[in-house]
Order: C-alpha cells, then structure tokens, then sequence
C-alpha cells in the first residue's frame, strides 16, 4: 500500500512542476472530451426536447431504449466507431481512425444517450408545468422546446457535466479508435492504462489523481456558475 | 400594440350541450351558454364542479367529448389570438418580468415589444420591477406579472381561473382593479371563483355550475337577490354542497 502515498506525493510534484508531458495529455483529454460534450450536446438537446413534446406511437419503446443506452459499454462503442472509420468502413475515406477527431466522435457517440436522457426527463417535467401556459400563449412546438430548454438550463448543466464525466473518464472507446499514440492521441485514461500495464502503479496512479482533480475542479466551477445563476435569476 | 379596446373579432361565443369525460368519470355534461361581448361572467360552484374544466374547453386547452364550442369568427388561430388565460398558479419563466411579457407579445407577432410589455407593467402597477426576475416576485405581484402578459395581447376575452385563490387581501384587490381596468378597455371577462364577495364585486353574470351540469345561468343582481336553484341557495348561504 506504499503506492497510495507515494502517488499523491508525484501526483502533486507533476502539478507543481508543469510537467510537460503532463500539461500535454491533459489539455488533450480536455480537447477530445469538451469538443464530444459539446457536438453530443448540440444534437441531444432539440432530439431530447421534441421526445419530451412528442407523442406517437412507440415513444415509450424509444425512451427505453434511449435510457439504456446511458449504460452503453465503451469497447463497443470504440469497436463500433473503428469499423466504421477503418479503410474498408463506410467513413473510411475521412482518414481519420487514430486521431483525436476519431475519439471526439467515439466520445459523443458514447454520451449522446446520457445527456439526450437526462435532458428528455428534465424538458417533460417541465413540460408538465409549463404546457397550460404555452399553449395558451399559442406557443409553436419548436417555440414552446426553445422555451423550454432556455428555462431549464441551469439544471441542464448536470445533465452536460454527467455526460462531461462519463467522456473524460473512459478508456476503451478511445483506446481503440485512437490507438494511444504518444503525443498524438494519448490522453489520461489511456495514460493512465499503459502506465499499469508497465507496473508503475504511483504513476498511475498519480495520472488518476491528476484526472480526478481536474473532472472535481471543473464540476465545482460550473456548480458555483448554476448556483450563482439561480440565485440571481430565480 | 397600444391600449385601446379591442374590436370584437370572435364574440359572441355560443356553447352547447358541452361535455367532457375523464374516462368513466363525467366532469361536465350537457352545458349550454352564450357569452356576448363586454360582459363579466362569474364561473362559481364548489370543488370539483366543473368550472376549470369549463374554462379549459372555452379556451381550447382541452378537446371537449361532446358538444360545440362556437365562435363568431372561424379561423383556429384569429380564434386563439383573440384569447387570453390567467391560471390559478402563474406560470412565470425564468427571466426578468419584463421579458415574461415580451416572451408573450413574440409569440403573437408583435414588432415592438419593450414598449408594449413596459405599457402592459406599467397599467398593472409593476413598471418598476421590470427589471427583476420573475419567480423571484411575490405570489401577487406574479399574478399582476401573468395579467400584464394576458393585457398586452389585447385580448378579446380573458379567461381566469381563480386567479385569487391564494392570495391576501390587498394582493386580491389589486387583481380585482386590473380585472376591472382591463373589462373598462373592452375586454370580456369569464372567470371562475368560489369566493362570493369577488363575485358580487365583478360580475355581470352567474353561471353556477353544480356536479357538471350548469343549474344557474342568471344577471348578477338576481342571482345574488333570488337564486332559482336550490344548489345556488344553499351554496350561497355557505352550506355544504355534494
């Protein structure tokens, strides 16, 4: 158990140093995952909002679905996205398996159902408050999920920050599609995979305080930006 | 948008043998009534007689099982911009008050909207929280927020369902004066209340509704002098109805 402190004390060091290598892995995990959190959620907020509105049949089969696939295993979305990035898939021709943009694409595939769920349920209940009002006010269905989601953005943020969470901290989607390769597709979680399998658990380990210090700080940030919100916004 | 009276466009409005049905469960059966322009029509009855039910089918929020619900004007959407509604608990977005009012004018096409919403505030009594969020108001100044946003389309009519009903006293007042401005400016009142001393102070006319069904339709003054139905009688001497 000599590794536990022993890891928070190069942890620490790798900070205070500005570790290049270190900054370097970082900011591309911070990359890939905040480009995913931001693609996923610019096409799961209006697909969540009109599932939210939206009643035909099978919706309720759609919700299911969409609800387990919060719980999608990352290999598979990894090998899933490699067939079709690979030289004889469908995408191919972009080039772009083992690059970051592959694991930007793994990583939104991946958490496209967390936040498309988590907002869904939000916007419905919502809606649930809010349809009297809107209808009366002969609000559009496209009006009416605006509406909705502008209301409900400080409590969107949780749904953005789960799905920011579920990016950063996965390994096998972008171990598979990125490869991790040093300096070019290399990123915490596959750092801190590599790492292991050398033997040097407190670097590892380290790499996961790193990681966890930086998912705690960002978290923190936006929760002192919703709450500052709320209260001046009620 | 300025505050002159409206022109009537869809009055008067004919219903009849209006039903509506939870499932098994009949809510309201068989109502008839006329509504002309200019008038202030009082909904009373106790719990669960049907009058929010009523003003949901009036103003198209639900889809009634039988019956009509007719017009003068045809047209879904000159019928629904001619309408307005103020619910029991107002419906505030999150934005300031003034913006709660512009949301509203948007969607009814307005070009000018920090004028309007401003007017609208500014007849409610509350130009000078224009600027503060809405849910952060209180429960009436909220309620004076909901009729700023219902007056600044001009409706023809206005629906209210008991806008009162959690209200203090100077809260209730101060509804009752805009009620009151904004029937002055044309405006045709329907409204529901099981609060008798606000009925005799705004209405025109009575419709009481017992169990469904309407049993009273009647001028203010002879209902409150001369209830015809036994129902109307007993609620109006604060006996229980079931």
């Amino acid at each position: 158990m000599q590794e536990i402190p022993q890891s928070f004390s190069l942890a620490w060091s790798l900070i205070a140093s500005l570790d290049a290598t270190l900054l370097s892995i970082a900011a591309l995990s911070l990359r890939v995952s905040g480009v995913a959190v931001l693609a996923a959620t610019l096409l799961a907020l209006p697909f969540a909002a009109w599932l939210a509105l939206a009643r035909f049949p099978g919706r309720q089969g759609v919700i299911a679905i969409l609800n387990g696939m919060m719980g999608l295993p990352p290999v598979v979305v990894g090998l899933l996205v490699y067939l079709l990035l690979s030289r004889a898939g469908p995408f191919g021709a972009f080039g772009i398996l083992f690059t970051p943009a592959a694991m930007m694409v793994a990583q939104a595939l991946l958490i496209f159902p967390i936040i498309a769920a988590l907002v869904r349920q939000v916007v419905e209940d919502a809606w649930g408050e809010y349809r009297e009002q809107l209808v009366s006010l002969n609000a559009s269905r496209g009006q009416a999920m605006q509406a909705l989601l502008w209301d409900m953005r400080f409590t969107l943020t949780t749904a953005v920050l789960a799905g920011f969470g579920r990016a950063i901290a996965e390994v096998g989607a972008v171990m598979i599609v990125g490869g991790n390769i040093d300096g070019v597709t290399r990123v915490m979680t596959t750092a801190i995979a590599l790492e292991t399998s050398k033997g040097d658990l407190p670097l590892a380990l380290a790499l996961g305080v790193v990681l966890i210090a930086m998912v705690v700080a960002i978290n923190l940030a936006a929760q002192m930006i919703k709450t500052t919100a709320m209260k001046k916004h009620g | 948008m300025n505050a002159a009276a409206p022109t009537p466009r869809i009055l008067p409005l004919a219903v009849r043998d209006l039903g509506f049905r939870i499932g098994d469960v009949t809510v309201l059966n068989g109502v008839s009534l006329n509504v002309a322009p200019g008038t202030r029509n009082i909904v009373m009855g106790a719990n669960g007689a049907g009058k929010s039910v009523l003003l949901r089918l009036l103003h198209g929020l639900l889809t009634p099982t039988v019956g009509s619900v007719r017009w003068s004007q045809a047209g879904d959407a000159a019928i629904r911009r001619a309408q307005a509604m103020v619910f029991q608990r107002p419906v505030m977005l999150r934005r300031s008050v003034r913006e709660n009012v512009e949301f509203a004018l948007k969607l009814a096409g307005a070009a000018e909207l920090r004028y309007a919403a401003e007017a609208a505030l500014d007849r409610v009594g509350l130009l000078q929280l224009a600027d503060r969020p809405a849910r952060l108001c209180s429960g009436g100044e909220q309620q004076r927020v909901a009729l700023a946003r219902a007056w600044a389309l001009q409706p023809e009519v206005l629906f209210l369902d008991e806008p009162t009903a959690s209200l203090d006293p100077a809260a209730t007042r101060s509804i009752e004066e805009t009620i009151a401005a904004m029937h002055a400016h044309g405006t045709t009142i329907v409204m529901t209340t099981h609060d008798l001393g606000q009925a005799r102070r705004l209405a025109d006319r009575v419709l009481f509704l017992h169990h469904g069904r309407l049993v009273e339709d009647a001028a203010a003054a002879t209902f409150f002098q001369q209830p015809a139905s036994p129902e109307a009688t007993a609620f109006m001497r604060g006996e229980l109805l079931w």
